[in-house]
């Protein structure tokens, strides 16, 4: 089983952006890291010029590196972009929306958890077309998970296992709607969420995160303690998606538990010291509700124990 | 332009067709489509006589087999391709890209459809459908201006079908688990968008509070209606304060806007809502018929009888006029 960085969802400053990937090639046990901006092209011209960087000192430190397409591409300028991506010598693309399929038929590429690959028919389809590796949509369950990574042995089947799940993706811009701004003079708001705008039910409870035109769940998806069971499924490689928190430290956690160093409940510890403001939740893979924590003895939104609900509610009930 | 009507059950389709429906889409009674509510939908010997029905009265019939088929379970969906080719459906309606390539394979003379499920949102992707799988016609997400519209059928050689009256998705369709995050059940996987089934309404110090699964969607006073918990009309609070943070419980109606979709080339308009009752689908089509006979008479468009029937009597004309941009 390999482990994936996933791109960063989030707009983060330039400077965070590439000391961050900096980081992630010299110290974290990670096979494989996508980069790129994939939710709002408006944010790519920021860290444009450290991505060559980037990509050379991951691929330097034998990461294999791919990078992601946009989720929604819409604008003329956007699907120009994605038509260039496809192109990009020497290196293999992430693809998110079947706009940029249209420019890559034939060519090796890595299909992202954007596109809707939800059974085994569509996989072997996207395979025929060229893709080597299939991060599947997080709202699978094991079954579906199981079924697909058996017709297709000879793909790396990739499962969304860490981090804020993304849930939803649309034309207009939150961020810019709850500051009362147009998405086209948006000010870059995002910026001031670096892990997503909380959003809260009017009873308080914690629920959704905003980011721009990406809607995530609030709970942090964590699938350590099903990790062998992905593994024995057939499963190939489980991605970490970037959040506030120290991503090195995640990867060697789920590494220790793959390489058999350390049990599942202790990586749950472990975690929670490590992403402290997290709930986890786990509940897509169980075929259950995606916020809730099927896996005992962890910090969950709903199950007891759960002391950061209420407490922490700004418009408590 | 075409008019393309929902049909929740025969009676609806038979009204439809009298009212004015140049097509009508349905779905089977099962997970295949993406309207999957109790009470709805054809079962196999219904869909036949249907299609004759219209067939006879000069209208189609369409059938949504549009949600993303279950790993492992194929032949669910592959036997509702079979039995809506073999009950002479005009067309299938498909979202998912392993089925379409089945149909194309099993059935190379069957007409498909790419159900606005794919949100397929631009030219280069509308491309890969009409490429890969031979597709006549996209059905637009609800996401797009006219001016898109405008440009995109001037691209492609695939017509298009848009929205243009019923409910209103602001998230890319298809690529949404919302409602599966609250509840369990999705639109791609089990055809259902926050179900009533995980839907409860409590009074709660003399508000009305209604719930999605564990998670509260939205509070009104003693005298404001109780809307339906759709999850992203709801009303939640961030630090910048509480509200409608995605989206006002409006629905769609671009009755005004018809001249600019025709004159962006749109083939054909679609109405939403299968689960709709007879007289409300029968009211909307004779309306919808009404203006579009106007419309080719260069008349004004009458638009108020549509405007009652809009859902929350509140309506906009959507991504059409993108005022948020």
């Amino acid at each position: 089983m390999q482990l994936t960085l996933g791109p960063i969802l989030y707009n983060w400053s330039p400077e965070l952006w590439r000391d961050f990937y900096f980081r992630i090639a010299d110290e974290a046990p990670v096979d494989t890291v996508v980069v790129g901006e994939v939710v709002c092209s408006k944010r790519l011209p920021f860290f444009a010029g450290h991505l060559p960087h980037v990509v050379e000192r991951l691929a330097s430190a034998g990461k294999s590196v791919l990078l992601g397409s946009l989720i929604l591409p819409s604008l003329a300028r956007e699907r120009r972009q994605m038509a260039e991506l496809a192109q990009a010598d020497g290196m293999t693309v992430e693809v998110n929306d079947v706009t940029c399929l249209a420019h890559l038929q034939g060519r090796p590429h890595a299909i992202g958890p954007f596109v809707n690959v939800y059974n085994e028919a569509t996989a072997a389809f996207l395979i025929r077309q060229g893709a080597q590796r299939i991060c599947l949509p997080p709202e699978l369950p094991l079954q579906s998970i199981r079924a697909i990574a058996a017709a297709t042995p000879d793909t790396a089947i990739e499962v969304f296992a860490f981090g804020k799940v993304p849930l939803a993706i649309s034309a207009r811009c939150y961020h810019a709607r709850i500051h009362k701004l147009s998405k086209d003079n948006c000010r870059f708001v995002c910026e001031q969420d670096p892990d997503g705008l909380t959003v809260d039910t009017l009873d308080g409870e914690r629920f959704l995160s905003v980011n721009g035109v990406q809607t995530l769940s609030h709970t942090c998806a964590n699938l350590i303690a099903s990790a062998h069971e992905l593994a024995a499924a057939g499963v190939r490689a489980l991605r970490l998606s970037p959040q506030q928190c120290d991503m090195v430290a995640v990867a060697h956690t789920f590494k220790d538990v793959l390489d058999g160093r350390r049990e599942a409940q202790s990586a749950i510890d472990v975690l929670e010291k490590i992403y402290p403001q997290a709930l986890f939740a786990d509940g897509f893979i169980h075929g259950i509700p995606g916020h809730v924590l099927a896996t005992k003895g962890a910090r969950s939104a709903l199950g007891p124990g759960s002391d950061a609900v209420g407490s922490n509610g700004r418009f408590g009930s | 332009m075409e008019l393309i009507c929902p049909a929740g059950t025969p009676a609806a389709l038979r009204v439809a067709v009298e009212a004015g429906a140049d097509a009508v889409y349905c779905g089977f009674r099962d997970e295949t489509n993406a309207r999957n509510f109790p009470g709805l939908n054809f079962n196999r010997d219904e869909l036949r006589t249907a299609i004759r029905f219209a067939h006879q009265r000069g209208a189609k019939v369409l059938v949504a087999i549009n949600t993303f088929p279950r790993a492992g379970a194929l032949s669910l969906w592959h036997e509702a391709v079979r039995d809506a080719v073999e009950a002479e459906a005009d067309a299938l309606i498909l979202a998912d890209i392993g089925l379409l390539d089945y149909a194309r394979r099993r059935y190379p003379k069957q007409r498909l459809h790419v159900s606005v499920q794919a949100a397929a949102a631009n030219p280069d992707a509308i491309r890969f459908y009409t490429e890969m799988f031979g597709v006549r016609r996209v059905v637009l997400p609800r996401v797009l201006t006219v001016q898109e519209i405008a440009a995109i059928t001037k691209e492609t050689v695939c017509e298009t079908e848009v929205f243009v009256f019923g409910g209103l998705c602001v998230m890319a369709e298809g690529r949404c688990s919302l409602s599966s995050y609250a509840t369990g059940k999705s639109p791609n996987m089990q055809g259902v968008c926050s179900p009533a089934s995980h839907v409860k309404y409590e009074a709660r110090n003399g508000r009305i509070v209604s719930r999605l699964g564990d998670f509260t969607i939205n509070a009104f006073e003693k005298d404001e209606p109780a809307g339906y918990p759709t999850l992203c009309k709801g009303r939640f609070a961030t630090e910048h304060g509480a509200g409608y943070i995605f989206e006002e419980p409006v629905s769609l109606d671009a009755a005004v806007i018809l001249p600019a979709l025709r004159d962006a080339g749109v083939t054909a308009l679609k109405i939403e809502g299968r689960q709709r009752s007879r007289a409300y689908i029968e009211g909307v089509v004779r309306s919808f018929r009404a203006a579009l006979e106007a419309l080719d008479a260069g008349m004004p468009v009458e638009t108020a009888a549509l405007a009652r029937m809009a859902e929350g009597q509140t309506s906009t004309v959507g991504a059409y006029r993108k005022t948020w941009r």
